[in-house]
């Protein structure tokens, strides 16, 4: 049963079209890969998604029982997260507060959530340290941790992997990939590397010029076919 | 020094001095509580931008020939406040800009209006007083001091039951919008806390003070402190030690106030800066 849907959907901001007729879905337990150039929309799309800006045209839907509450989104880092003072602690354990409605304080399962959270992530002993004296890694892992206090269901990642080193890049595959195969965490990432993606996911969406969603069996053939009939022009 | 200290007992007997200690420690409490949140959203000078657009309103209101002008000056100053907030960065033009202009923007405006209409014949003085306070702290009606207690309470109320959700919007508006948090309704609420503790601190120390009070303590503790929790009430005591200090030494020295808790504030963000470089040096 798909989680969300979405048809023929037009990316774009103000009058300017990003992309257009874009169309996918995703089921329970789906690793979907989002591949493209820099600037084809990708994060648009993902924000669009996710509501934070509206379709220009087309229709996102999420499946009955899913709600915004349910989502768990790990941003393109933003500046202002680079100075700003808080504790790992304050900040995964905010991942919580989307459940919450009005009431004011965390309560003990939202601690033993968070504690949880920082547990899978491997950062329970960066628990009381400083956000921003935190690298790169570590601060991802911070946010994934939070992303898993908002859900268990479907996680929303842009770019995790971005500035990361090679050896701390595979670690966060890993990571990401348990997620997927032993939580059954519904995955949809962002990312520029398709032999990981193609090595991890289950699903493809590439976006550019020439858009293309399906299985990652079908985008070997489609790259296939693409690469061929670039030979061909030759 | 015993001369001091009788010259300060005699002072304290007198309530105009207990009042203005009392709205003066109030102002710097909740000036500070919203400051750290401006400060790390970007919106340091907003504090000093609604001020003046709370000055432009005042012209309106004298122009129109409002009596009772409260009311409308504290609407426009609050709609100014979520537009600013609104403004986000999606905008093309960015936050701290957006300020500069409606800033300046409504002095100018207002000067234009009073000059041109207004009656008054100290229209220097008006301008000024919006710079450094229209009623001196040391006059304060018990209406005043009434007043600013309840709005105290009521900004700290807030502050303690929104606190986790001011973090979160302040922290990733995005995440918070995302995962299912009313980030725009809390972003609302801010925004109108804030216009509403300018408005009524303005007319009782200025807006040089109220800017200071916002960005000082915030900017103080955030040199030593690194969780949000440590930062909060680490502004909120330095706020207030500073403002009680300041007050002190300008009714015992005769400097004027403002100007006199604003430098104790400078030199309290110096003591912290020093204490920070210090701590950050020992561990690397
Ligand atoms: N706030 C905005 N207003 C107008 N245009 C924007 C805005 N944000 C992005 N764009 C434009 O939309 C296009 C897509 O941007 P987007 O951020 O979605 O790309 P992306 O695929 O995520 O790229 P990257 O791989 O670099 O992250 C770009 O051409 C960009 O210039
Ligand atoms: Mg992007």
């Amino acid at each position: 049963m798909p989680q969300l849907i979405c048809k023929d959907l037009s990316l774009g901001y103000g009058s300017q079209e990003i992309q257009h007729g874009l169309s996918f879905e995703v089921n329970s337990g789906d690793y979907l890969c989002i591949v493209g150039e820099n600037g084809s929309g990708k994060t648009t799309l993902m924000k669009t998604v996710l509501g934070l800006q509206k379709p220009l045209s087309g229709t996102i839907e999420f499946s009955e029982g899913l709600s915004s509450r349910d989502i768990g989104y790990l941003p393109q880092q933003t500046d202002v997260q680079r100075d700003f003072p808080a504790s790992v602690q304050e900040i995964v354990i905010s991942g919580c507060l989307g459940r919450k409605g009005f009431s004011p304080f965390y309560n003990k399962d939202d601690k033993a959530l968070a504690q949880r959270s920082m547990e899978r992530m491997n950062i329970l002993d960066l628990k009381k340290r400083c956000y921003r004296e935190l690298s790169g890694g570590q601060q991802q892992r911070v946010l994934l941790a939070r992303a898993l206090c908002a859900t268990q269901k479907i996680l929303l990642l842009d770019e995790p992997v971005a500035g990361l080193d090679p050896k701390v890049t595979a670690d966060m595959y890993e990571l990401i990939d348990s997620l997927n195969k032993d939580d059954g965490v519904t995955i949809i990432m962002i990312s520029h590397d398709v032999d990981k993606a193609l090595r991890y996911a289950s699903h493809i969406l590439h976006i550019g010029n020439e858009c293309f969603f399906g299985t990652k069996e079908e985008y070997r053939d489609f790259k296939d076919g693409a690469v061929k009939g670039e030979d061909d022009n030759d | 020094m015993t001369d001091i200290f009788s010259t300060l007992a005699f002072y304290l007997q007198r309530s105009f001095v207990v009042n203005a200690l009392i709205v003066g420690v109030l102002i710097a409490l909740c000036s500070s509580l919203l400051g750290v949140t401006l400060v790390l959203k970007r919106y340091s000078f907003i504090g000093d931008g609604l001020s003046h657009v709370a000055f432009g309103a005042m012209a309106i209101a004298a122009v129109v020939g409002l009596t009772n002008n409260m009311p409308l000056v504290l609407a426009i100053t609050v709609v100014c406040a979520i537009l600013l907030l609104r403004i986000g960065k999606n905008a093309k033009i960015k936050g701290d800009a957006a300020i500069a202009m409606i800033s300046v923007g409504s002095l100018a405006i207002g000067y234009l209006l009073m000059n041109l209409f207004s009656t008054s014949s100290n229209l220097s003085g008006d301008v000024c007083s919006t710079l450094f306070g229209s009623t001196s702290i040391l006059t304060l009606s018990s209406f005043d001091v009434w007043m600013c207690v309840i709005l105290s309470v009521i900004v700290v109320l807030f502050f303690v039951l929104f606190y986790n959700k001011i973090f979160s919007v302040t922290f990733d508006e995005n995440f918070a919008r995302a995962t299912g948090q009313r980030a725009s309704l809390y972003n609302l609420l801010i925004a109108i806390v804030i216009a509403v503790i300018i408005v009524v601190s303005m007319q009782l120390v200025g807006s040089l003070l109220i800017s200071a009070l916002v960005i000082f303590p915030a900017l103080s503790a955030m040199r030593v402190f690194k969780s949000f929790k440590s930062v909060t009430i680490c502004a909120a005591i330095v706020s207030v030690i500073c403002a009680l200090t300041g007050l002190l030494t300008s009714i015992l020295a005769g400097t004027p106030v403002g100007s006199t808790i604003v430098a104790v504030d400078i030199v309290a963000f110096i003591i912290f800066s020093v204490i920070g470089k210090i701590k950050g040096g020992s561990k690397a």
